[in-house]
C-alpha cells in the first residue's frame, strides 16, 4: 500500500476546474517530483493534500486513512504533513526561534525549553543557529526558506510537501536550499515536491509526475521522463524548459 | 569653452542652458525687505497695546524690538547669497561655461526659496502676534488673561482628571471590544453568517450615530429605563450583605456612577470605528500567512491569536491612534449628561469671569496630551515597519 494515495481528485475554483481526476501515489521514503507548466495546478494539488483547499471529488489517503472530505481532523492531518511554500512563509513578527517553536509549543504541547532545544538542534543542522534570535527581515531569501523547512520539520511530519521553494530565490541562493532537501532525501524523508528545477528533480526524484490539463499526463522514473518521454505534451514541455536553459 | 563643459560633452548629451534666476533673486531681496517692514509694523501694534495697558516699556522692550527687527533682517542674508549666485551664473554663461552656470543657478534658486520659506514663516508669526495684541490687546486679554489662568488652571486640571479616567478606561475597553466585533465580522463559512450580519449592523448603527446622541441615549435612557436597578443589585448582592438596608438604600448603594455610562457610550461608539480598523488590518495580512500557520497545525483561533492579529495590530497603530485621539476629544461631550469634565469646568469659569482664558487652558491641555502619543506611535511604527515589510 502506498504511503500517500491520490485517487481521481477533482478541484474546482468556481467554474474553473483545475484538477480533473488526478491519480498518483507516493511510497514511503520516496521523493516524488511534480512538474508541469505554470498554472497547471501543482500548488493546488499540494494544498489539497494538506487540507488547505477542499476537494470536490475523489479521495486522498495517508497511510490508508482517508484525509479528504468531511469529518477529517485537518489539524491532526497537518501534523503528519508539513508544507513549505514559494514565499511569504515565515511570520515576520517572530524571531527565527519563535517561528520554529510556535507549532511544537502551541500544537504539540512541548514545554518552551524542550521546543527550544529541539529547534536549536535543527537550526544547527542547517548552520543557522547563530540566527536564532534574528527576525526574518534580517535573513537572506535562502536562509528564510531554510528556516521555513526547519519549521515544518519541527512538527516531525511523516510527509513533506515542498511547493517550488526555490523559485522566488536569486540563483546563487538556490543551491543552499536544495542541499537541505537533498539531505532530507538521504535520510529517507518522504517528500512530494513541485519544482521547476529539472536538474534537481532528475537527481533526487524516485519518480517524476508530469501534470498537464488537470491530470497526471505521464509518470515514471526520472531517466524515462527526462530521457525518453512517451507523450508529445511531455516532450514539448521539456523542450521549452531546455530552451529556457533550466535543464 | 572650459574643460568641464568639454568633458561633459564627451560623456554624452550637452547640458542645456539653465533658466535665468535674476528675477527670482531680486524677488527674494524685495521679500526680505517687506518682511522687515512688517516686523516694524507688528512692533508698533504691540507697543501701542502696551501703552494702552499702561505697561511701562523699559529696556526690555528695546531689546525685544531690536531682536525682532534683527531676526527678520537675517532674511537678507540668504537673499543676498541668492543674488550673488545669480550674478556668478550670469558671468559663467557669458564665458559659455554651461555646467558652472547650471550649478550656480541651482544654488541661487535654493537660496531664494530659503528666503521665501523662512520669510513666510516669520510673517505668520508676526501676524499672530499682531492678532493677539490688536485692538489694544483685546484678543490677548480674552483668550490669554494670565491672572485668570494662574488662578484657575489647577481647578480645570482637576476636572480634566475626569476626562482622563473616562478615556483611559474607554480606550482599554475599545481595544478589546473592537477586536471582538472585528473577529465576529470575519467569522468564516455559512454558520458565521448571522454573527457577521449582527456585527455589520452594530458597526453601521454606532458609526452612524453622532457620539453626542449615543451619550445622551445611554446616559439618560438607561438609568430611566430602570434596567440597571434590575440587573446590578443581585450581582452586587453576591458580594455584599444587604441585610438591614431599605430598598431605597440598596438602590442608592448600587447606583452606577454617570461616568460609567459615559464610558459605555464612548466604548460603543468607538468600538465600531476600531472594529473597522482592526478588520482592515486583518484583511491586509497576506493569505499565505494564514496558510503557513494552518499548515503547521494551528487552529483558526490560534492562527488569529498568534499570527494574524499581532501583525495586524502593528499595521494599524497609526489609524488606531487617530481613533483614540478622537475618543479623547469626545470626552468633552460628556457634559450633556451632567458629568463635570475639564471643558464643563472651564465653561463655568468663563461665564463667571466673562473671559475665555479658562477655556484656553483646556484647549491647550487637549493638544498637549496628543503630542506625546503621536510621537510614541511614530516610534513604534518606525521600529516595526522594516520587519513587516520583509514578510516574505
Ligand atoms: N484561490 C484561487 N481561486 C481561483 N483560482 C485559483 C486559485 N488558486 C489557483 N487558482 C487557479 O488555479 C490554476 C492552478 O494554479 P496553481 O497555483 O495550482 O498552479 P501551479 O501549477 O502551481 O503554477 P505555478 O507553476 O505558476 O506555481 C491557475 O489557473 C490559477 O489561476
Ligand atoms: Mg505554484
Amino acid at each position: 500500500m502506498a504511503f500517500l494515495e491520490i485517487k481521481d481528485v477533482h478541484k474546482r475554483f468556481g467554474y474553473l476546474e483545475v484538477l480533473r481526476g488526478v491519480d498518483m501515489s507516493v511510497n514511503e521514503h520516496q521523493v516524488v517530483c511534480l512538474i508541469g507548466p505554470s498554472g497547471c495546478g501543482k500548488s493546488t494539488l499540494l494544498r489539497c493534500i494538506n487540507g488547505l483547499e477542499p476537494i470536490q471529488g475523489g479521495e486522498i489517503k495517508l497511510e490508508g486513512d482517508r484525509v479528504s472530505g468531511p469529518g477529517v481532523d485537518v489539524n491532526r492531518l497537518r501534523r503528519e504533513v508539513g508544507i513549505v511554500f514559494q514565499s511569504f512563509n515565515l511570520f515576520p513578527h517572530m524571531s527565527v526561534i519563535e517561528n520554529v517553536t510556535l507549532s511544537p509549543t502551541k500544537v504539540l504541547g512541548f514545554s518552551k525549553a524542550e521546543a527550544r532545544e529541539k529547534a536549536m538542534a535543527l537550526l544547527s543542522r542547517i548552520g543557522l543557529e547563530a540566527k536564532a534570535n534574528e527576525y526574518p527581515d534580517r535573513l537572506s531569501g535562502g536562509q528564510q526558506q531554510r528556516v521555513a523547512i526547519v519549521r515544518a520539520l519541527a512538527v516531525e511530519p511523516k510527509l513533506m510537501l515542498l511547493d517550488e521553494i526555490t523559485s522566488a530565490l536569486d540563483p546563487e541562493l538556490v543551491s543552499e536550499v536544495l542541499n537541505i532537501v537533498r539531505d532530507l532525501a538521504g535520510q529517507g524523508m518522504t517528500m512530494l515536491l513541485a519544482t521547476h528545477e529539472m536538474g534537481f528533480a532528475r537527481e533526487v526524484a524516485s519518480k517524476v509526475c508530469f501534470l498537464y490539463d488537470g491530470v497526471v499526463h505521464e509518470e515514471g522514473p526520472p531517466e524515462k521522463i527526462f530521457g525518453n518521454p512517451e507523450h508529445e505534451r511531455t516532450r514539448a514541455f521539456l523542450k521549452r524548459i531546455i530552451e529556457a536553459g533550466r535543464l | 569653452m572650459s574643460d568641464i563643459a568639454a568633458k561633459e560633452r564627451v560623456g554624452g548629451a550637452l547640458p542645456t542652458l539653465p533658466a535665468r534666476t535674476d528675477g527670482l533673486s531680486l524677488a527674494a531681496l524685495l521679500f526680505a525687505g517687506f518682511c522687515v517692514l512688517c516686523a516694524w509694523g507688528a512692533t508698533r501694534t504691540v507697543a501701542s497695546a502696551l501703552d494702552h495697558l499702561q505697561i511701562e516699556r523699559g529696556a526690555g522692550w528695546s531689546i525685544v524690538f531690536f531682536l525682532v527687527i534683527a531676526a527678520t533682517a537675517i532674511l537678507f542674508w540668504p537673499a543676498a547669497r541668492s543674488w550673488s549666485f545669480s550674478s556668478r551664473a550670469r558671468q559663467a554663461l557669458s564665458t559659455n561655461n554651461i555646467v558652472e552656470a547650471r550649478i550656480d543657478a541651482a544654488a541661487a534658486r535654493e537660496w531664494s526659496y530659503l528666503t521665501f520659506g523662512w520669510g513666510a514663516t516669520s510673517l505668520v508669526l508676526l501676524a499672530f502676534a499682531s492678532f493677539i495684541m490688536a485692538n489694544n490687546a483685546g484678543v490677548g486679554k480674552t483668550f490669554f488673561y494670565l491672572p485668570l489662568i494662574a488662578e484657575k488652571w489647577d481647578l480645570v486640571l482637576r476636572a480634566f482628571w475626569n476626562n482622563i479616567k473616562i478615556f483611559v478606561i474607554a480606550e482599554i475597553l475599545v481595544l478589546i471590544w473592537g477586536l471582538v466585533v472585528a473577529i465576529a465580522r470575519l467569522m468564516p463559512g455559512p454558520a458565521g453568517r448571522p454573527v457577521r450580519l449582527l456585527a455589520i449592523a452594530y458597526c453601521d448603527i454606532f458609526r452612524g450615530l453622532p457620539a453626542i446622541l449615543t451619550l445622551y441615549l445611554v446616559g439618560f435612557g438607561l438609568p430611566i429605563s430602570g434596567l440597571p436597578d434590575l440587573i446590578v443589585p443581585p450581582i452586587v448582592g453576591l458580594f455584599v450583605n444587604f441585610d438591614g438596608m431599605t430598598a431605597a438604600e440598596i438602590k442608592q448603594f448600587t447606583r452606577i456612577p454617570l461616568t460609567w455610562y459615559c464610558i459605555l457610550a464612548l466604548t460603543l461608539t468607538y468600538g465600531a470605528y476600531v472594529a473597522e480598523v482592526y478588520r482592515a488590518g486583518i484583511d491586509s495580512i497576506h493569505p499565505s500567512q494564514w496558510a503557513a500557520s494552518r499548515s503547521l497545525g494551528l487552529s483558526y483561533l490560534q492562527t488569529l491569536r498568534y499570527v494574524i492579529v499581532p501583525q495586524a495590530v502593528r499595521r494599524i497603530m497609526a489609524p488606531l491612534l487617530n481613533d483614540f485621539i478622537g475618543l479623547q476629544k469626545d470626552t468633552a461631550l460628556v457634559q450633556v449628561i451632567g458629568v463635570v469634565d475639564g471643558f464643563n469646568q472651564a465653561r463655568m469659569i468663563a461665564s463667571n469671569a466673562f473671559n475665555l482664558s479658562a477655556v484656553t487652558i483646556i484647549a491647550i491641555i487637549f493638544v498637549l496630551i496628543t503630542i506625546p502619543q503621536a510621537r510614541f506611535v511614530d516610534r513604534l511604527v518606525e521600529r516595526d515597519q522594516a520587519r513587516m515589510r520583509a514578510a516574505s
